[in-house]
């Protein structure tokens, strides 16, 4: 069972800087941390291996800090990382993206089962998942609650939708973006950081992917673009009241407003 | 795609290009150099060649012929036998979008004519139903099928999904067979004379308002957030036609098997609530939720959570609001003891009345709040049950 699992460097606050010119977000100089939703999903490829065996990979994309962020993964228990990095790979859409990682994933010799968080704390599209498995022609299976089955063959999982939960069995090779929540992330372990150091990792760059026209990614290969970035508006209008009879006026506004 | 050129007519078959390629990609056949698989326009060749006749073509940055274009498509998601209601309101900003100038279509899977015949009453100019059995529950790629099949019927210039699980999970298939763009989550949207869709969305946690547009390529996609736009009202006539679809068998072939389809008891959406009482980090103990809870039930609304009362595993993630919650529009909403953050507003400013208790005064929460009450929530509570009850309110 080869299994792999995608994550993605996020700005460990969500205080973030823009570049005024092209409108790309500026990464550099602030501290990073894995995006919270892969820990989940890193979680639920060390359950499968350890159910059916075979081997944990971890994909990440971004500039070479996010070594950091597999050397992590290999910790928690992946059996290695694998960091897709190039200059023009940055300032990417979702389809730029889903692109480039499913030209990893393909250079890497494909996987049984790929894995991926809901969403990342930065982006926040949750739509990268299907996006890639569309690239590989393969089924998905995203917002993912519960493995309800899983052999060397196919998959059987919860899909968490609006109004209902659907359960559906997917054959090998597939992608699933799972909850949080699935299952409890485990910690790093000490012992293995310092067994493995760093652990094994390998970089892939364009000239190793089989489609090398840079402008397939990155920014030029992203059909949207980001015009103008601007902070949100807040509220105007408001009463506060304060004091001794606080709840009182606040029940008498409450009528006088016709709001119960 | 981007590739060598060679202009036969400068060529001298000097051989200068074969040797140079760092890839091995190039060999002298007929005193020709012929450019293999194994290129990977890297450019040295161009620069090696004495004469001249080797040269870099780029692929040009083609703009799609946006006049070939036109009018909104929104997917009409059913979802567990019912419309989901983020169509109405897809609907709804279509229609104020299209101001007339372009036709608004609507797609969807149901067996239920009555489904698609109701969208005529809401704006639909025409509706695409696709009545197979094998699309009674969602399977992602076979949806897609059906979206492309429609999209190539119609060739809208812009098409609608609701931000729903289903609808992010959808629109990325299908937008990535299309090779266009995709701006996830939109809470904006106005429309440009060039049919160029003006997408705005928070990012960052709603830290940032990103303004994004797909100018190249077309259909344009978004998701919208439900809740977000205003729903289309109901016309008793019905304005528009319906047309019955049909994909090709092989287009119904899927490796995925759907094993049930459990629908969700409604209660528990709080997206769906009227009236909400939201509590945050201002309660001491878990135990203390049943009280709000208590007073929710009395106003006939449902009880909502701050993150952090989640993460500590007060309440479950489905009563979380916010950005990684649900984004909840309800009538009234009252916060008890929340102070904020940007993540949570993002997830309920949109609520008609937004009432805050806290401690604070400084509490960022006042600044959206329509009504604002400066105190501990354990003495307003009992208090404001106490004189809505003197009225006959509760």
């Amino acid at each position: 069972m080869k299994i792999l699992v995608c994550i993605k460097q996020v700005p460990a606050t969500q205080q973030v800087e823009v570049d005024p010119v092209t409108g790309v977000l500026k990464r550099g100089g602030v501290s990073s941390k894995i995006n919270p939703y892969d820990l989940y999903a890193i979680e639920t490829a060390l359950k499968l291996k350890e159910e059916l065996g075979g081997t944990v990979t971890a994909l990440s994309m971004g500039p070479d800090q996010a070594y950091a962020a597999l050397s992590e993964a290999i910790w928690m228990g992946a059996d290695s990382g694998v960091l897709m990095t190039y200059r023009k790979f940055a300032g990417a859409d979702v389809l730029a993206t889903s692109r480039t990682l499913s030209e990893g994933i393909r250079a890497l010799g494909g996987f049984d089962l790929i894995i991926m968080g809901r969403q990342t704390t930065d982006g926040d599209t949750a739509q990268v998942g299907p996006a890639v498995a569309q690239w590989l022609d393969i089924p998905h299976a995203a917002w993912v609650g519960r493995i309800e089955a899983a052999d060397e063959t196919a998959i059987t999982v919860s899909q968490e939708l609006a109004r209902s939960v659907e359960t559906v069995r997917m054959p090998y090779p597939c992608l699933i973006t799972v909850e949080k929540d699935i299952y409890e992330p485990r910690l790093p372990s000490y012992r293995r950081k310092l067994e493995v150091g760093k652990g094994e990792l390998k970089a892939l760059t364009l000239a190793d992917l089989s489609d090398t026209d840079p402008d397939h990614y990155g920014l030029a290969g992203s059909p949207t673009q980001v015009e103008r970035i601007f902070p949100p508006e807040t509220h105007v209008e408001r009463v506060t009241v304060a004091g001794e009879n606080a709840a009182e006026e606040l029940a008498r506004l409450l009528i006088s407003r016709r709001v119960l | 795609m981007a590739g060598i050129v060679l202009d036969k007519t400068l060529c001298a078959g000097c051989g200068a290009c074969e040797s140079s390629c760092p890839f091995g990609a190039i060999t002298m056949e007929k005193g020709f150099p012929v450019i293999g698989a194994g290129c990977r326009v890297c450019g040295v060749c161009v620069k090696s060649c004495p004469c001249g006749a080797l040269s870099l073509e780029k692929e040009e940055k083609k703009e799609v012929d946006k006049s070939l274009w036109k009018g909104i498509l929104v997917f009409a998601e059913i979802e567990a036998g019912a419309l989901h209601p983020v169509t109405l309101e897809l609907l709804g900003k279509a229609r104020e979008l299209s101001a007339g100038r372009h036709p608004v279509y609507a797609v969807m899977a149901s067996e239920d004519p009555s489904h698609a015949e109701e969208l005529t009453h809401y704006g639909a100019d025409r509706v695409l139903v696709y009545p197979h059995p094998q699309l009674r529950h969602f399977i992602c790629e076979l949806y897609a099928n059906m979206l492309e099949d429609a999209i190539d019927r119609l060739k809208p210039a812009v098409v609608l999904v609701g931000a729903t699980p289903l609808g992010r999970s959808l629109a990325p298939r299908t937008a990535v067979r299309l090779r266009t763009g995709l701006t996830a989550d939109c809470t904006s949207l106005e429309l440009r004379e060039n049919s160029d869709l003006v997408q705005i969305r928070p990012a960052f946690g709603g830290n940032i308002m990103a303004q994004i547009l797909t100018t190249r390529t077309r259909p344009q996609f978004a998701t919208v957030r439900y809740k977000v736009m205003e729903a289309a009202k109901r016309s008793e006539a019905a304005e528009g036609s319906v047309e019955i679809c049909s994909l090709p068998e092989e287009k119904l072939r899927t490796s995925v098997t759907v094993v049930s389809a459990v629908p969700k008891p409604p209660a528990a959406d709080i997206s769906q609530a009227e009236i909400l009482v939201a509590c945050g980090r201002g309660l001491k103990k878990k135990e203390d939720l049943a009280l709000f809870e208590a007073f929710a039930q009395r106003l006939g609304g449902q009880l909502a959570v701050t993150r952090p009362l989640a993460e500590e595993g007060w309440a479950p993630q489905s009563k979380q609001i916010g950005l990684s919650g649900r984004t909840v529009r309800p009538r009234v909403i009252f916060t008890f003891g929340v102070s904020g953050a940007i993540q949570f507003q993002a997830g309920m400013n949109g609520s008609d009345t937004i009432i805050a208790v806290n401690t604070d005064p400084e509490a960022p929460i006042f600044r959206i709040a329509h009504i604002g009450v400066v105190g501990d929530l354990y003495e307003v509570l009992p208090r404001l049950e106490a004189a809505l009850e003197r009225e006959g309110i509760i």
